[in-house]
């Protein structure tokens, strides 16, 4: 039997952005709030993240993630953790699992806050054996800073995003020299003096243009095959790799929902409010755009309580909505449907090359509504943002919005 | 109940020895334990049961509708179809019975339906019948264009394979029979009326031996001066969708057959994913179970013209099986009486189907060759975990939960895997000898995210029962 249970509000997933979500819908006094996360410990990816980096003093993952829970609990939310959310019951109720019991909690807003994980090997299609060996950099991390296990001593690192930068130094912590870093981009694409330090004063060297097309060995990986744009093929040795980046949402409660998705992001498509097409269910944080720097998804999750609770007291929820698409080199852009009422905040991109001097075009059945030069350049896995003033001009009854780089 | 990973073989002469643990093997030792007094090893180069091609499958229980109608193949595929579907159902393996549709993409293919028709009707079954594209596209929404029409085989399952090798092995050696891991044969002499086999463990003595060494079985068949075929692997590789792609189907979507071979199907498998594979190489290495990029690509291209959204879902997993193809289109399934010897070669795509019903053969052969066996008794029945979707899982249980609370501790959660279940799994009659034997007891670590969240915790969880001396 499960046990059926009622809440104000229910917030799926205890990282930044779901306790920053709960944190401020708590403070506002709108009634029982619960957070559930299925992890032993509330926190999301930052627990597992043993390096600076987080928050405005850059503190560490641990401490970053402690100090949104501490936020969460002290506003008087209720977290609990050990809990998955396993299916839904109805538009607003979903079925639990925990080892005190299957419950079902029905809530008058349900928040999905659950987070982006990092493709792996398969999913990216890389041929070869299937040898031990072969991580993404969360299970790097946990595996390596939070378990303490041997991880191996040659690796190789697939990416040359900010997070494939951080997998070079849990590997490092490890005692893994890094043979490489790969990436099918021209340049990598983090900060220069962290590209510059891995380089000069760790000797990692980074290869560019470069895909990785094989995996190699039996029982453990014995190297990689390597080819570069012009066609040359090179065999590394190496007993690990790490497929960094490439993040997609999960979206399975989400999908399981039914919910309207963006074909872009993949995650649930919402408006500037985090609204998404079913009521009474918002989304916030990297399920809906993978993946943002911590602090940039708990910004969210404050503006996303501000929109719950909104919500809660006067039951509005919009009934008609323009979308927004995007054309390639852009992948994607956030929020990503636009509804009459909409706070116009701001939307985040993402482009799949280097674009140095962008104009960004927004347009609707052929009229131009904006179109801006931004300052800096348009980086593969880095966010690129656009304000929302053109908004107003949206014709709410008229087709979707295109969002193109000229 | 003996499981042994190392040291020498036991001091004894066994009655028999089955070579491989596969599913072929496991069934062997399996239905030889049901006569009582025989000593009997079950002797297995790997560190797990069904590590070769046993693990690397289609998951299909055959109906054998497209059998050569009077081969062993077509009898032993028949029967091990209603007897594995009754084991199943009594052993908790995960079996759905969603039946086939062979689907005709052109004239061609249209007009060989009613000849598969008449055949599968030769093959006994009764139910199959011919649909019309209307029909088709009623039963299969998401069909991409151009279905002309198909042959309905309502008697194909699909089952849990990794499950069914297990609950052999499971039930052989809660009978008593020795299973050697990491015991390869790697010479057969004799020892007055034994064979002396060496094995990477030291000497094993035995009165009769079988051969179930699946892709080797040619290797060991020529420890004993046989020479009668030739082993070469066929190799198939498979994607696997993610769970969201099972609703674009509802059947095991097959091709009409070519001369080319079965070609490419797609599959719903009872996890809840969707295969797309296999394909079909001629290759001369056995271990050369990688996976390319041609092959990933021709099936992409073929899985996008049946079954067009599939592309636009997550690959959950990528690998190949090697089939054991002879250059015969039958088994190879021989006693040689004055050697106390019999080959199980062959055995190529329909091995997981018919296994049962291959070791009542293979039984009545060592009979034939001299083995006195005392009459069959029934074995205490196994009950395996249930890895299938179509029953509840221990997480979706209460009744479970409430009585043991580690069933409700998910630890894998793309796949829903309890604490519960791996700490079964570790302390189970069989335990693992990797974490991917791990995975294939429990499903952990086998999904979407392949380890992200819990492959640190898995692993650790894995380790730690290895340390406990179960693994
Ligand atoms: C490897 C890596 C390194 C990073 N490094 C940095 C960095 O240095 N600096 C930085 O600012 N950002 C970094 N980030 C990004 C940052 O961690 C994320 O932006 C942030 O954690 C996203 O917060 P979130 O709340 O949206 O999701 P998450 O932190 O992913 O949290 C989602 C939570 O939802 C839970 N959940 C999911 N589904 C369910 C369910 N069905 N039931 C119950 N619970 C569920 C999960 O257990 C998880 O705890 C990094 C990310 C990764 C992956
Ligand atoms: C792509 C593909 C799809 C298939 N689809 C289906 C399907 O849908 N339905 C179906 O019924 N069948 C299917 N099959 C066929 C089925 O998988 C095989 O017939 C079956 O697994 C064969 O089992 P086995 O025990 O003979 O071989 P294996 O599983 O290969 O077992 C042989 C064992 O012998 C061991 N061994 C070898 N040499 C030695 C030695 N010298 N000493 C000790 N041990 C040794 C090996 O390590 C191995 O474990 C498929 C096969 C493939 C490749």
């Amino acid at each position: 039997m499960r046990r059926e249970r009622i809440v104000d509000v229910l917030v799926v997933g205890a990282g930044p952005a779901g306790l920053a979500t709960a944190a401020g819908l708590a403070a506002a006094g709108v009634g029982e709030v619960e957070v559930v996360d299925r992890e032993r410990q509330a926190g999301g990816i930052p627990r597992h993240c043993l390096h600076g980096g987080f928050g405005r003093l850059g503190m560490t993952g641990p401490q970053y993630a402690e100090r949104c829970v501490a936020a969460a609990v002290g506003t008087g939310a209720v977290l609990r953790t050990g809990v998955s959310v396993t299916a839904w019951a109805a538009p607003l109720t979903v079925d639990t699992t925990s080892p005190r019991g299957l419950e079902r909690i029905t809530a008058r807003a349900v928040v999905l806050a659950t987070g982006a994980r990092e493709r792996p090997r398969a999913a990216r299609l890389v041929p070869g054996t299937r040898p031990a060996g072969v991580y993404t950099t969360g299970e790097l991390q946990q595996a390596a800073d939070l378990h303490r296990q041997r991880i191996g001593t040659r690796a190789v690192v697939v990416g040359a995003e900010p997070v494939s930068f951080t997998a070079l130094d849990t590997l490092r912590r490890a005692g893994v020299s890094v043979a490489a870093l790969v990436t099918e981009h021209p340049r990598h694409q983090a900060r220069p003096a962290r590209a510059l330090d891995a380089r000069l004063r760790h000797g990692v060297p980074l290869l560019t243009d470069a895909t990785v097309v094989e995996l190699v060995g039996r029982g453990r990986l014995s190297g990689v095959a390597l080819r570069h744009r012009d066609g040359r093929t090179a065999h590394v040795a190496c007993d690990t790799v790490v497929f960094t980046g490439d993040f997609v949402p999960d979206h399975e409660l989400a999908r399981r929902a039914g919910l309207l998705l963006d074909p872009g992001t993949r995650g649930p498509a919402v408006d500037g409010a985090f609204r998404t097409d079913g009521r009474g269910v918002f989304a916030v944080g990297n399920v809906l755009h993978a993946a943002e720097p911590a602090r940039a998804v708990a910004r969210e999750g404050t503006r996303a309580a501000e929109a719950v609770r909104r919500y809660l007291s006067d039951g509005d929820w919009p009934s008609a909505s323009v979308r927004l698409r995007v054309t390639a080199p852009l992948a994607w852009i956030a929020p990503n449907r636009l509804t009459p009422d909409d706070p116009t905040g701001a939307f985040t991109l993402r482009a799949t090359e280097f674009v140095a001097r962008p104009t960004l075009v927004i347009t609707q059945d052929g009229r131009i509504l904006h179109r801006t030069r931004p300052r800096s350049p348009a980086v593969p896995n880095r966010p690129f943002r656009v304000a929302g003033e053109w908004t107003g001009r949206v014709d709410t009854e008229g087709g979707a919005v295109r969002i193109a780089l000229g | 109940m003996a499981v042994t990973r190392r040291g020498a073989p036991p001091d004894v002469t066994y009655d028999v020895t089955v070579i491989g643990a596969g599913v072929v093997g496991a069934a062997i030792a399996r239905e030889l334990a049901r006569h009582p007094g025989l000593r009997i090893a079950l002797a297995e180069a790997a560190d797990d049961v069904g590590e070769g091609t046993s693990k690397a499958n289609t998951a299909i229980l055959h109906t054998g509708f497209d059998a050569v109608p009077g081969s062993l193949e077509s009898r032993l595929v028949r029967e091990g179809q209603a007897m594995l579907a009754a084991y199943a159902a009594e052993s908790g393996i995960p079996v759905e019975p969603v039946g086939a549709l062979l689907v005709a993409w052109d004239d061609d293919q249209l007009a060989a339906l009613p000849d598969l028709l008449s055949k599968a009707e030769r093959n006994g079954q009764d139910a199959a019948r011919l649909l019309g594209a209307a029909e088709v596209r009623a039963r299969e929404p998401h069909l991409g264009p151009g279905a002309l029409g198909a042959l309905d085989v309502p008697g194909e399952s699909i089952i849990c394979p990794w499950s069914t090798t297990l609950a052999y092995a499971t039930q052989a050696v809660r009978a008593g029979v020795d299973l050697l891991l990491n015991c390869r044969v790697v010479g057969v002499g004799s020892a007055g009326e034994a064979h002396l086999l060496t094995t990477s463990r030291g000497a094993l003595r035995t009165r009769y031996l079988v051969n179930a060494a699946g892709l080797h079985a040619d290797t060991v068949d020529r420890m004993l001066g046989h020479d009668a075929f030739t082993v070469t692997p066929r190799r198939g590789q498979l994607i696997v969708y993610d769970k969201f792609a099972r609703d674009l189907v509802q059947h095991i979507l097959l091709p009409v057959p070519t001369a080319l071979g079965k070609g490419v199907l797609v599959a719903p498998t009872v996890y809840g994913n969707v295969l797309l594979g296999p394909t079909a190489e001629e290759l001369d290495d056995k271990s050369a179970t990688g996976t390319t990029a041609e092959g990933i690509a021709a099936l992409r291209e073929r899985g996008h013209r049946i079954l067009p959204e599939l592309l636009d879902e997550e690959v959950t997993a990528v690998y190949a099986g090697l089939r054991a193809a002879t250059g015969q289109d039958d088994y190879r399934i021989g006693a040689h009486k004055e050697q106390r010897y019999v080959t199980v070669g062959g055995i190529r795509s329909t091995g997981l189907t018919a296994s049962l019903a291959i070791a009542a053969h293979v039984t009545e052969l060592l009979a034939a060759t001299g083995l006195e066996l005392s009459g069959p008794r029934d074995l205490e029945p196994v009950r395996m975990p249930n890895l299938g979707e179509a029953f509840p899982r221990p997480y979706q249980r209460a009744d479970l939960v409430a009585a043991d609370p580690a069933y409700g501790e998910i630890v894998c959660h793309c796949e829903r895997v309890t604490r519960g279940e791996i700490r079964d799994a570790l302390t189970a009659t069989v335990p693992p000898g990797s974490p991917d034997g791990l995975r294939r007891r429990t499903r952990a670590r086998g999904g979407r995210c392949q380890g992200f969240y819990c492959g640190a915790e898995v692993r650790e969880l894995y380790e730690r029962g290895a340390e406990m001396g179960t693994g």
